[in-house]
């Protein structure tokens, strides 16, 4: 029972259960005996009974009446008679446990399992539930139960959402009612069931009626919880969406084989240096996806006319799922200008993890235009050695008319998504929300309420893709800074979250993504065919985001910030370069993305923490700990090069062996010692450049 | 005296406390003195227990009130004695303005048993009041049953009934509050509770504390809708708070903190109760009963159907010897407690002896707090569908602009016994200044709520008018607008006196609240005046620990 304080045991108590637990022990031995000599006499299992009805925790003499259960069914001579009083006989010895303990995970288990044999009667079933739920409504065990029964029943949803609703006014601080509601509904929304045909019908409905329980008391979090889950059901479309893409929809590319000064008309932020004769073709779905191939995938060009490309999941557990998915298109140089058309989803075979179908066909296309070689160049490549210096970066002289991509990934996004007019009551349900909370926080302080409002907010954004209205992001901003201040205990999760608007209130716009553009020039290379810069350092992030805005980027500098992980950047397939100096990194395990970045050359990972923790924290702050894979393809043969052994550093070898790094800056990390440098350029052999010292 | 029954003489004739009358207090303190080893004689003239609390059947009611509506003189027929004087007890009228009305009499004839008709009525109890804890301590709890009040309403002019969001739970469900106003409400009950049980950060100023209550609310910006229920539907105040010219029990923010704070311990104190409010089955007389059966297992003497005539004061001192019953019998004790309608009148033209007058101030007793204005419908459908035991409160100024007191109605049905299946009793009450103001107040409910059939101009003679009525009753009887039509009624105001404690004490007339909360104060403090170094009720004296005896709830 919830709320009542324990009672402090008398001296006379604790004789009384010393002399329990002796008699529980002597009953215990006699039981053990009978079990391993397989006895299932009749004195046998009333013994095993009594032993339960003191101790109901006791999971060996479930399974032991389990075993003495299928041993009488087994018998020749049972007949329904027998089974029946067999199969009764342990329904009371359940009941008389769970009187003992009403939150016996053993006896409730068993329960189920007596029933599944299918002989028993259910209609007492709900009866002996209602009781325990009357005894106490938030009992799980017994909320578990009823699923089951009521399942078993054949008993209808509707009744049953009727259940919660009473039993949420009875007392609407049950976490087990308002969870069991959220199930049913979705059940019956997945069957469209009479009266629950949509979402757009049941979900008003819904809000209205958790207003009620936020509003009377907004320190109760179990209301909080059915109100996310409401967010939840209103924001999410079941099946996946083509959020972005690279190249962008409409853009021309210009891709040099070599480096060179000569720029043309081609903006910086389309050009791409190549020189393995592919370049990537990314795909940024809105969730993880599973199907996408040449089958589901088709590209036209005038490139791979025979060849079928082949799509690669980028995700940093080795899964078929994945987010983001990367080709790489073969291009010739016979072929100078060819446009490209994709087309998404026109066969079936693009799935969600949950197994919604990709429903939004689309199409995008863009033009290549190849630069062959011109061979004059005697400098060296800029993308391969860059000075992270201030006075290096200019700020971009924007050309007015030119084409940056997140105009035209706007438009994808509005060409793929669900029917306006499907969308309309989502965006009106959150219109409404807003105001609604809104109006609690003029009303007092609420931690939550700040939460859900800025979480609100946020959604209801991504949903309205105009530009219009960025004002949003500084009240979202500001929600935050708030709530740190407010909530110490979570603040690095507001902390996350601040980041990742702030990034959103970046990306939302030419003018206020092209104040974080810059272009590198240094004293030896002058060129300025260079590509953009992105420049997101000292904005004391936390958490990169925005990646679906971000894929054109090339030269990303993230320093001075507070990084402690990068996930997600894997979907940066064009980053050449990459500055983390500076940041909060803990480990190699964080750099983990890296791995799939294959055209990364320069890296600075400078003052940073790694090291400095004997225990490797970062596998813990990703999303799952089980979405890491490093070490499955663990080489016992690679583990020592040359007389180094790599022990001690198998995470650093992870990273960097995969890597063709020419320049790395490592130094102002715990690690970084002479030894380790040592290890590092004997596993790079591409290295050529080690915290500014070039290398022989 | 000649035309009295036969009574049988009393043994013994000296008591520690005799005690005449059987109404509440009396009986409590009965019990009480009973239990402190006090040789106690309780006495009542007439053959029920409750006396002013009692529950009476439909016949008994009226001639109970109308005896005590009039005045009676003595009748000069004492005899003096060699010892003492005798001085003749006189009676005060109590009720006034007694109008009963019946509509269907035949109807009522017949079950006319079957009810059990409250005097004192509407009063309930809030489980978590002093006369639940008095009940439980004395033992006299198990001889009573309850049942829970199914709801409270707020009552408006259009008849409307608005529940009380008074829980947690309530306000959820309420369908007539804003989001906003549920926030707010939920907020101030929090407010409350962490004061009260001492969270940190929430306390309630000093200043705050010793302000007015409607103040209070006011400060805490909460809505006219919400403060009228927490004024007047939980704190269950009299007067409009927010006109000082006619508010004559200002509530201060501790008092009514406090009111809160027994309100919210109500509910939920009984597993079995659904809200805050109970009330016993057959009802209220049972209470003092109950007392009485209590005192009477603790050696006290019973005599029902007994007058008492008159008063036995030592001739010397002026002392109180005793009392004279009708049988004629004199029976002598040290303590006397009267049944409120008993006066003293002074011998006309004899000037007693000095310090008997200064011992018999017995004419200062009317309350200066007016009167209480009573009323009692019988209707045959419930005001609510679905429910029939409920509280409504009309606050101040709810049914018209004059209106300075809150009106309190509770009906009570079939299942709490007080009257015969598919029937319900109205009680209504609000405090008065005088008889015109008090049937003012009871005839607006009554106009609002209950379809009062037309033909009968009911005086105190409606027995004769009724016949006609019947005819036009059935006529019409489900025509009103879903009104519940009127049966019966009987509306009479009853004066509030104030206990008085003497060498003789003068029990208190049931006051105008809805609990018995300051009635067993002023009890308490009656007993505790008689026998300064007797405990009230000591811990030990209960057979019954909290434990097992509880309340008997039946749900």
């Amino acid at each position: 029972m919830h709320g009542r304080p324990r009672k402090v045991p008398k001296p006379e108590d604790e004789a009384a259960s010393a002399a329990k637990a002796q008699k529980l022990r002597a009953l215990q031995t006699q039981f053990f005996s009978y079990h391993h000599n397989k006895i299932y006499t009749k004195e046998a299992v009333e013994l095993s009974a009594k032993l339960l009805e003191i101790n109901p925790e006791s999971y060996t003499a479930w399974n032991y009446r389990k075993l003495a259960v299928e041993h009488y069914l087994n018998q020749p001579e049972s007949n329904p008679d027998s089974v029946k009083s067999i199969i009764d006989d342990e329904l009371r010895v359940v009941e008389s446990a769970l009187r003992q303990n009403f939150k016996s995970y053993g006896a409730w288990h068993h329960r189920k399992w007596v029933l599944s044999k299918g002989h028993a009667s259910i209609d007492h079933e709900l009866r002996l539930v209602n009781k325990f739920q009357k005894a106490d409504s938030r009992n799980f065990h017994a909320w578990n139960y009823r699923r089951f029964v009521a399942e078993l029943m054949n008993r209808s949803e509707q009744d049953e959402l009727k259940y919660t609703e009473d039993m949420i006014n009875t007392n609407f601080s049950n976490y087990s009612a308002w969870h069991n509601r959220s199930v049913l509904l979705s059940n019956l929304l997945e069957k469209k069931a009479e009266g629950f045909l949509s979402k757009e019908n049941v979900l008003p409905e819904e809000y209205e009626f958790i207003h009620q329980a936020i509003f009377t008391d907004p320190d109760d979090q179990s209301g909080w919880f059915y109100h996310l889950w409401l967010l939840d059901q209103t924001v999410k479309t079941d099946s996946p969406l083509l959020v972005s893409s690279w190249p962008s929809h409409g853009s021309d590319i210009l891709l040099m084989v070599d480096r060179c000064h000569n720029v043309s008309a081609f903006s910086p932020f389309t050009t791409l240096h190549s020189d393995s004769g592919s370049f990537p073709i990314v795909l940024y779905f809105n969730q993880s996806v599973e199907g996408v191939s040449s089958f589901t995938v088709t590209v036209e060009s005038g490139f791979n006319k025979s060849e079928d490309l082949v799509w690669k999941p980028l995700s940093v557990s080795n899964s078929q799922a994945a987010q983001v998915w990367v080709a790489h298109l073969k291009f010739s140089t016979s072929e100078l200008h060819s446009s490209v058309e994709i087309r998404v989803g026109h066969s079936k075979g693009i799935t969600s993890t949950r197994g919604f179908q990709y429903s939004y066909p689309s199409v995008f296309s863009f033009k290549v235009n190849v630069q062959p070689i011109e061979r004059d160049s005697s400098q060296g490549s800029v993308a391969e050695n860059i000075l992270w210096r201030e006075e290096n970066f200019k700020v971009y002289g924007t050309q007015s008319e030119e084409s940056i991509p997140i105009v035209s990934f706007d438009q994808l996004s509005l060409r793929n998504g669900p029917e306006p007019t499907a969308s309309n009551w989502r965006a009106e349900a959150l219109a409404k929300e807003i105001e609604c909370f809104r109006e609690l926080l003029s009303l007092m302080d609420c931690k939550i309420g700040k939460l859900t409002l800025a979480r609100l907010l946020m959604a209801y954004d991504a949903m309205s893709f105009s530009c219009a209205n960025k004002l949003v992001h500084s009240e979202v901003l500001e929600l935050y800074s708030d709530l740190m201040k407010l909530d110490p205990s979570h603040y690095q999760y507001y902390k996350d979250e601040h980041s990742l608007v702030l990034l959103q209130q970046v990306t939302s716009c030419r003018e206020s993504l092209l104040k974080h553009c810059f272009q590198y020039m240094d004293s030896i290379s002058s060129t300025i065919c260079n590509p953009i810069c992105l420049r997101l350092n000292n904005l004391s992030l936390s958490r990169m985001g925005a990646f679906e805005k971000l894929l054109w980027v090339q030269i990303l500098d993230l320093g001075h910030n507070e990084l402690q992980s990068i996930e997600g950047l894997e979907a940066m397939q064009l980053l050449s370069c990459l500055s983390l100096r500076n940041n909060k990194l803990r480990s190699f395990t964080a750099l983990d993305p890296l791995r799939k970045l294959k055209s990364l050359r320069v890296l600075d990972i400078s003052y940073n923490q790694i090291g400095e923790h004997s225990i490797d924290t970062t596998r813990y702050l990703c999303s799952s700990p089980l979405s890491h894979s490093v070490g499955s393809e663990w080489n016992k043969d690679e583990t020592v090069i040359g007389d180094v052994t790599l022990i001690n550093y198998w995470e650093a070898f992870f990273i960097f062996k995969e890597l063709n790094l020419k320049q790395l800056d490592i130094m102002g990390n715990e690690i970084a010692d002479e030894k380790f440098k040592l290890i590092l350029v004997k596993l790079m052999p591409t290295l050529k450049q080690l915290d500014g010292e070039l290398l022989g | 005296m000649n035309d009295l029954p036969p009574y049988p003489p009393i043994d013994p004739t000296t008591f520690d406390l005799i005690v005449i009358g059987t109404g509440l207090p009396e009986s409590i303190v009965a019990a009480a003195a009973s239990t402190a080893s006090k040789s106690v004689l309780h006495l009542d003239p007439n053959p029920f227990y409750g006396s002013h609390f009692s529950s009476l059947s439909l016949t008994d009611f009226p001639s109970f009130l109308t005896s005590h509506s009039l005045s009676t003189s003595p009748s000069p027929q004492s005899n003096g004695h060699h010892n003492f004087t005798v001085l003749d007890f006189a009676t005060r009228p109590l009720y006034s303005s007694l109008d009963i009305s019946s509509f269907s009499p035949h109807l009522l004839h017949q079950h006319s048993r079957k009810f059990n008709i409250d005097v004192a009525g509407p009063r309930v109890f809030f489980c978590a009041d002093k006369s639940i804890d008095l009940m439980l301590k004395s033992g006299a709890s198990q001889y009573l049953e309850f049942k829970s009040i199914d709801a409270t309403f707020l009552g408006d002019d259009k008849g409307n009934l608005w529940s009380v969001p008074d829980s947690r739970a309530a306000i959820f469900k309420d369908k007539s509050l804003g989001l906003m106003e549920k926030n707010q409400l939920m907020r101030f009950f929090k407010l409350v509770q962490g004061h009260l049980a001492g969270e940190q950060g929430i306390k309630i100023s000093e200043e705050d504390l010793q302000s007015p209550f409607v103040d209070f609310l006011n400060k805490m910006g909460l809505p006219p809708k919400i403060k009228s229920f927490i004024l007047y539907a939980i704190a269950m105040v009299d007067y409009d708070q927010e006109d000082v010219g006619v508010c004559r029990d200002l509530l201060k923010t501790k008092d009514g903190i406090d009111q809160l704070a027994l309100y919210n311990a109500s509910v939920g104190r009984f597993p079995n109760a659904l809200g805050a409010l109970i009330y016993p089955i057959y009802g209220q007389g049972e209470l003092s009963q109950a007392f009485c059966r209590r005192a009477a297992v603790k050696g006290c003497l019973y005599v029902l159907r007994m007058p008492v005539t008159a008063l036995l004061v030592d001739k010397d001192n002026g002392c109180y010897k005793g009392v004279r019953l009708a049988s004629g019998q004199d029976l002598f004790s040290k303590k006397l407690i009267l049944d409120p309608s008993f006066t003293v009148p002074l011998p006309l033209g004899s000037s007693p002896p000095h310090p008997l007058q200064e011992k018999f101030p017995l004419c200062s007793l009317r309350d200066d707090r007016g009167k209480v204005a009573r009323g009692i419908c019988i209707t045959k459908n419930s005001l609510k569908p679905e429910i029939s035991n409920f509280l409504v409160v009309y606050p101040p100024r709810s049914l018209f602009p004059e209106q300075v007191t809150s009106i309190r109605l509770l009906q009570i049905g079939s299942n709490l016994a007080v009257c015969p299946a598919d029937m319900f009793v109205l009680y209504i009450s609000a405090l008065c200044n005088d008889d015109d103001q008090g049937k003012k107040l009871l005839h607006s409910v009554m106009n609002t709520l209950l379809t009062v059939p037309v033909s009968i101009n009911s005086e105190s003679n409606a027995a004769v008018q009724s016949e006609t009525a019947e005819s036009s009753f059935t006529a019409q009887s489900d025509a009103g607008e879903g009104k519940p039509t009127l049966l019966w009624s009987a509306l009479y105001i009853q004066e509030l006196t104030l206990g008085q404690v003497e060498f003789i004490c003068s029990a208190p007339m049931p006051d105008g609240k809805l609990n018995y909360n300051d009635l067993v104060d002023v009890t308490v403090k009656f007993f505790e005046e008689i026998y300064r170094n007797e405990e009230f009720f000591p811990e030990a004296s209960s057979e019954f620990s909290e434990d097992d005896g509880g309340i008997a709830l039946e749900t």
